[in-house]
């Protein structure tokens, strides 16, 4: 994992302590609202429908034992005994007083954390694949990269006034597990025939008002040029991008505009310009951020293990918790535990202090006190022997952390909707639990098969309805809370927004509906087909008969 | 049954945590919604956003704002979902906020689902 060096912990001190001074001077009345607005948002403090909320960056979703205990101290002191893991893989409490914030900033900080550009019109926490380093199909461990773009990006003068708020994913894998082609910015990593490392760099996609899949601007880029080629593009976009309207501000609206030909050119003219004499990375400095992420040192295993299939053979709900919640580990004898933040009837990526306590003990003993938090709101151990994999199902399922619905429908993606948010139409939350209810039954979700079930409290779209397999949009018409449904989203390699099946259902009728489309799903599959394939061989026509045709 | 009488009345975020707090006939901020002044006049509703405003300059409150409400049953309902969620607390943890503490209007925050 990455360490602070002096500069960082100095950096972030002088921030926190910064911080300090403009909050006592808030609360003295030396600043008005108007003036602290930006500079508490530029500290991740915002203000939402019950109190103030503080959102935490995890950069690249990656936390040790040790930061993870610290944020569970963080909700029981100054919060209420929880935090919300997000689809940035950010962490976010609910609760918090602006009177108390520069003291939670210091704590932070003690652990090398904060909340720097977790808001505002900068670049945000880069996200990554939730299984770096560790997974079986990985070219390589994007983090590196995700920290040098971290490094970079970290209050960088020129791009802390973009025209709006700019999202970076990195994934070093061909299955794209981060989302990138609906990032502003997406960098997929591949290798060539001649075993040479270079990045796709894919430049507006995004969801919110206006969802667009990214497009490709270059195909292979080497690694030491890619600072110097996102400078290029973050130029055109401070020159170009509309700062009038901030509904057409983001980068894939001047994607759109200017058309990706002409929106390439111009990159590549900036590119060219070369106004620095060097923007190459170091191989020096690659070479000494590669090896904070060095591979912990795996123990040489076998592939079978006897501890494991007998644990499965004699329990079947910690088999069904290993078929599901366990993905393929690159190193034998190993595999990466994914544990769901989403027990039935729960909210999606809620978890307590002694939840976060509990997994930060399970990472110290059996995955070299590593946690990840993924896009869709999980916690991930990444290198578990699978000899320990009975061990720790017994302690997540005594703290109801042991949910087997990892990729199911029950694993649903939800932002805090209107039961937290001043920007939400309408509540997610209750949405996610009456359908995570309805499929109570695991067999069923299993029989379903791998499903992505997005819900959005409004069109801003931080619960990735635009890319779900499913989606739902929570809105307001006339008061009241009501639904769309759209299918054929993803977010993978071959990533696509969905289509709005038809007009709206009220709350209670959701669950309904989805089981609806479900059951159509189930009638028309052809053997093996999941959710996704199946719709997009058969189109939106049977689901709709399904759902409108009584009506 | 009472006769309804519909308004509107003052809400901000109390500056020094952000509880939602609602203007009352004395001056006062409270964080419950019945002890609201409600305005049923235009230059009622004026007023009280004038004196609100002056308690943000004074720091007490940040960014007040008048909403339509009713008084109805004794108690007072706002009109949107929203600030009505905001007198309560979330819907999905009922052990937590004003619904919790014993300051929540009342009334539920989604009618008629």
């Amino acid at each position: 994992m990455y360490r602070y060096d002096e500069f960082d912990h100095q950096f972030v001190r002088e921030r926190t302590a910064q911080f300090r001074d403009q909050a006592e001077r808030r609360l003295k009345g030396e600043l008005t609202e108007d003036e602290f607005r930006p500079l508490r948002l530029m500290n991740g403090l915002y203000l939402q429908l019950h109190a103030y909320m503080l959102r935490v960056a995890i950069p690249y979703g990656t936390l040790s034992g040790r930061q993870m205990r610290q944020l569970a101290l963080i909700a029981e002191k100054w919060d209420k005994g929880y935090g919300h893991f997000t689809t940035r893989q950010n962490i976010q409490y609910n609760w918090i007083k602006l009177e108390d914030t520069a003291d939670i900033l210091a704590a932070l900080a003690d652990v090398e954390m904060h909340a720097i550009q977790t808001s505002g019109n900068c670049i945000r926490n880069v996200t990554t694949d939730h299984w770096a380093g560790a997974a079986a199909d990985e070219i390589s461990d994007p983090r590196p990269i995700g920290e040098l773009l971290r490094q970079w990006s970290s209050l960088h003068p020129e791009f802390s006034f973009l025209p709006r708020k700019f999202k970076i994913a990195v994934t070093g894998a061909p299955h794209d597990r981060a989302a990138v082609k609906v990032h502003d910015i997406g960098l997929r990593m591949h290798k060539s025939d001649t075993g040479e490392i270079g990045w796709e760099v894919i430049v507006g996609g995004g969801q919110g008002r206006t969802p667009i899949v990214g497009v490709t601007v270059r195909d292979f880029l080497p690694e030491h040029e890619l600072i110097g080629y996102l400078e290029a593009i973050m130029r055109v976009y401070n020159l170009y991008g509309r700062r009038d309207n901030k509904y057409k501000a983001r980068i894939k609206i001047l994607v759109h505009e200017l058309g990706a030909e002409k929106f390439k050119s111009e990159v590549e003219a900036e590119y060219a310009r070369k106004p620095q004499a060097t923007t190459a990375v170091e191989e020096r400095e690659l070479k000494r951020i590669e090896a904070y992420f060095a591979p912990p040192a795996f123990e040489k295993l076998p592939r079978w293990s006897h501890a494991f299939e007998e644990a499965k053979v004699k329990n079947a709900n910690f088999a069904r918790w290993a078929r599901n919640n366990l993905g393929p580990h690159q190193v034998e004898g190993y595999t990466i535990v994914n544990i769901s933040l989403k027990p039935e009837g729960g909210i999606p990526g809620d978890a307590s202090a002694d939840q976060m306590r509990l997994m930060a003990d399970l990472a110290g003993k059996y995955s070299h006190d590593e946690l990840r938090v993924s896009h869709a709101q999980n916690i991930v151990l990444a290198h578990v022997k699978k000899d320990d994999a009975f061990t720790i199902w017994q302690a997540l399922d005594a703290a109801g952390l042991a949910a087997a619905n990892y990729g199911l429908v029950g694993d649903i993606i939800a932002c805090p909707g209107l039961d937290y948010c001043a920007l939400a139409t309408a509540r997610a939350i209750p949405i996610a639990q009456s359908i995570s209810r309805k499929f109570a039954d695991i067999d069923k979700q299993e029989e379903i098969g791998p499903i992505k079930l997005n819900i959005s409290g409004c069109i801003n779209a931080c619960g990735h309805h635009h890319v779900g397999h499913i989606g739902i949009l929570g809105l307001d018409k006339k008061g009241e809370e009501f639904y769309q449904i759209t299918l054929g989203g993803s977010s993978s390699e071959s990533a696509s927004i969905g289509t709005i099946l038809g007009p709206g259902f009220a709350g209670h009728q959701v669950p309904d509906a989805i089981e609806k489309i479900l059951d159509t799903y189930l009638q028309l599959r052809n053997p093996g087909e999941e959710f996704l394939s199946a719709y997009r061989r058969v189109g939106a026509k049977p689901f709709k008969e399904a759902l409108y045709a009584a009506a | 049954m009472s006769v309804s009488e519909k308004g509107q009345i003052v809400t901000a975020n109390r500056l020094r945590d952000g509880i939602a707090v609602f203007l009352t006939r004395s001056g006062q901020w409270s964080e419950k919604i019945d002890e609201a002044a409600l305005a049923l006049e235009p230059q009622a509703a004026a007023a009280l956003e004038s004196r609100a405003k002056l308690d943000e300059e004074a720091t007490l409150v940040t960014g007040p704002y008048l909403i339509d409400a009713e008084r109805r049953d004794g108690g007072i309902r706002a009109a949107h979902i929203r600030e009505r969620m905001r007198t309560l607390g979330p819907t999905v943890r009922l052990d937590l906020g004003k619904q919790a503490e014993g300051t929540a209007g009342a009334f539920a925050a989604p009618e008629g689902v």
